[in-house]
């Protein structure tokens, strides 16, 4: 079977004997693959940061790499030393405690008040260090740089690029005075710094990034019917996109920034439009009596994929924008839905029905083999990290909405800090560098 | 096609590997942004026209259903909705004013495929009142899909409350 974690296998093996074919100890490379059930095991030494030295963000990179799934780190409290550079490590004291990799680093305050830190991944059981970079930021981004370091980590070990440094956006929905209040949020993958985007009396719905990551496109009914707007992340200009009667949905930046794929009815009933941002001109993609949405991007920009009910049930359909040619993708279950492409556009995820609980499930769009991720009974909103390891979703706790992720091999599952009301709807960013 | 992303993968992975900046700054729109993020959210948006009006055309406590009620996935139409409907018809006919048709859909399922369920259900009130012989232009139907429920809980009874339409 070739699933998407044999998908990783095989490119992390390539990426081995492509570039690290002289380097000894490939195996502990090739361990990560298999997953949650023997992770890798790292220690990330204090790495003191910002004006007093008094934030330590070694924690936060501990708990990013925690949280891959791919590895398991060192308790603080089970350190014997707390090394700053390479040359004050003792590789054997690490090794005796089967530990594999360290990071090392320190901090040197710049003139112009940033931190510098200088750190290292030091590579044990070869007593070597395999880099030593730099990275600097003010003291309100220590957050940044822990994410960068991360990132540098999880890329020269795994050979896959880190998505730490990456966004979140998602809606909130609180009861306040006996009435809905709706918001529209971002924060760091990590689900930290959580920043407000908007708030409205009335829904917001279906976010999703432009593809520089600097713009978000939602659905928001404040004017009284759904109409999509954009809104710039920095400077927080915001533009109502589409006014007409019936739906105005689902909005999909394409790949090339050029256009959005949306969902109207004005024509009677739901339909797929491509809509120029450049020309401001709605052109129709679909043409069926059937439900017609939730439109997503090929990677390459050449096809989306939709949900349609064309076929007597929801399921999954690919269009190709060029050739208007329409293929379903989806045969197993009375419901698929909300499909959503990992990055290399073969791992399709999607709301599945099993029985009488939705849950997010995978589909190899080359085998055609489904897995279900998810155990609880109400999960939609899939959304793939941009490295297509993790994925985000939207599911119940309770009678409460929170966020969860499950690795793309179902293996590693977490839920999101828990928030006010109800969380929903996730969007993962992309890269942002 | 397959081929080509998998070795645009390695590339981007070996790039990666190699491309190890001696000194880089962490975004530096990443603390600007959030300032900015901000003061956006603080611009936050008035409702419009949310409370609709139906100018008093029904008169809910008269006694006629001014809410109806759908199966799961369906948007057929019941018999004590047609009765209602039909009531509704004969007030629009002869006192023509606005009216918004909310459609609703229970939580399971997506929320954008929901959405154009509610459109459906709301469609097919539309399309009722129509045959009725009241004039389509008054009647705009306007889906709310599953963002607002009437009954907040994760069981069959709220479920069924909440796959509705709603005249205003």
């Amino acid at each position: 079977m070739f699933n998407s974690r044999s998908l990783i296998a095989l490119i992390v093996t390539l990426i081995l004997a492509l570039v690290l074919a002289n380097r000894a100890n490939a195996e502990l490379n090739i361990e990560i693959t298999s997953g949650a059930d023997n992770p890798t095991q790292i220690a990330i030494a204090p790495i003191q940061f910002g004006a007093n030295k008094s934030a330590d963000i070694s924690k936060i990179i501990a708990d990013d790499l925690r949280r891959s799934g791919l590895f398991e780190a060192m308790p603080r409290a089970n350190m014997l030393s707390h090394p700053a550079v390479a040359k004050d490590v003792y590789y054997r004291d690490w090794r005796i405690v089967g530990i594999e990799y360290l990071v090392v680093g320190k901090a040197l305050r710049q003139p112009d008040g940033r931190t510098q830190i200088t750190f290292s991944l030091l590579e044990i059981l070869g007593e070597r260090t395999l880099f030593t970079h730099k990275v600097q930021g003010t003291d309100s981004e220590s957050r940044d740089v822990a994410h960068y370091i991360s990132d540098k980590v999880f890329e020269t070990i795994t050979g896959i690029q880190g998505a730490f440094s990456t966004r979140l956006a998602y809606v909130t929905a609180t009861p306040e005075q006996g009435a809905m209040v709706y918001r529209l949020m971002i924060s760091d993958a990590d689900g930290a710094r959580e920043r407000l985007m908007l708030k409205s009396k009335e829904p917001i719905m279906s976010p999703n990034w432009s593809p520089d990551g600097k713009e978000l496109i939602y659905v928001s009914f404040e004017t009284g019917r759904p109409a999509i707007f954009r809104q710039r992340l920095v400077g927080a200009k915001r533009e109502q996109l589409t006014n007409f009667r019936g739906l105005n949905g689902a909005p999909s930046w394409s790949p090339d920034s050029r256009s959005l794929a949306l969902v109207l009815s004005k024509d009677g009933n739901p339909e797929i439009y491509l809509y120029s941002l450049a020309a401001r001109s709605f052109s129709r993609l679909t043409r069926h009596f059937g439900i017609d949405t939730e439109p997503n991007w090929t990677p390459d920009g050449e096809a989306i994929v939709f949900t349609s009910d064309r076929g007597g049930s929801p399921q999954i359909y690919e269009l190709t924008i060029g050739s208007g040619k329409i293929q379903r993708l989806t045969f197993k279950g009375s419901y698929n839905a909300r499909p959503r492409l990992a990055a290399d556009g073969r791992t399709l995820v999607m709301v599945h029905r099993d029985g009488g609980a939705f849950h997010i499930a995978s589909q190899d769009l080359v085998t055609g083999d489904l897995r279900i991720l998810t155990t609880t009974r109400l999960d939609e909103s899939p959304t793939v990290a941009p490295n297509g390891a993790m994925l985000l979703y939207a599911t119940k706790v309770g009678n409460r909405g929170v966020l969860a992720a499950v690795s793309i091999d179902a293996g590693v599952k977490y839920l999101l800090p828990s928030r006010q009301g109800d969380v929903r709807e996730p969007a993962w960013s992309p890269f942002l560098r | 096609m397959k081929h080509s992303t998998l070795k645009a993968t390695i590339f981007i992975s070996v790039l990666s590997l190699f491309l190890a900046a001696c000194s880089s700054t962490p975004s530096d729109s990443g603390t600007s942004t959030s300032n900015d993020a901000m003061s956006s959210g603080s611009v936050s948006t008035g409702s419009v026209g949310g409370d609709g009006v139906y100018g008093g055309g029904v008169d809910a406590r008269g006694g006629v259903d001014t809410v109806f009620y759908f199966e799961f996935d369906k948007a057929i139409l019941t018999p004590e909705a047609i009765s209602a409907l039909r009531i509704h018809a004969q007030r629009l006919m002869s006192n023509p004013v606005s009216v918004r048709l909310e459609g609703h859909a229970d939580e399971r399922g997506t929320r954008e495929y929901n959405m154009a369920l509610g459109e459906r259900r709301g469609a097919a009130v539309k399309e009722f009142l129509m045959l009725q012989g009241v004039n389509g232009g008054v009647l705009e139907v306007i889906s709310y899909g599953e963002e607002r429920p009437a009954a907040m809980a994760s069981d069959e009874s709220s479920w069924a409350q909440n796959r509705r339409v709603e005249i205003k």
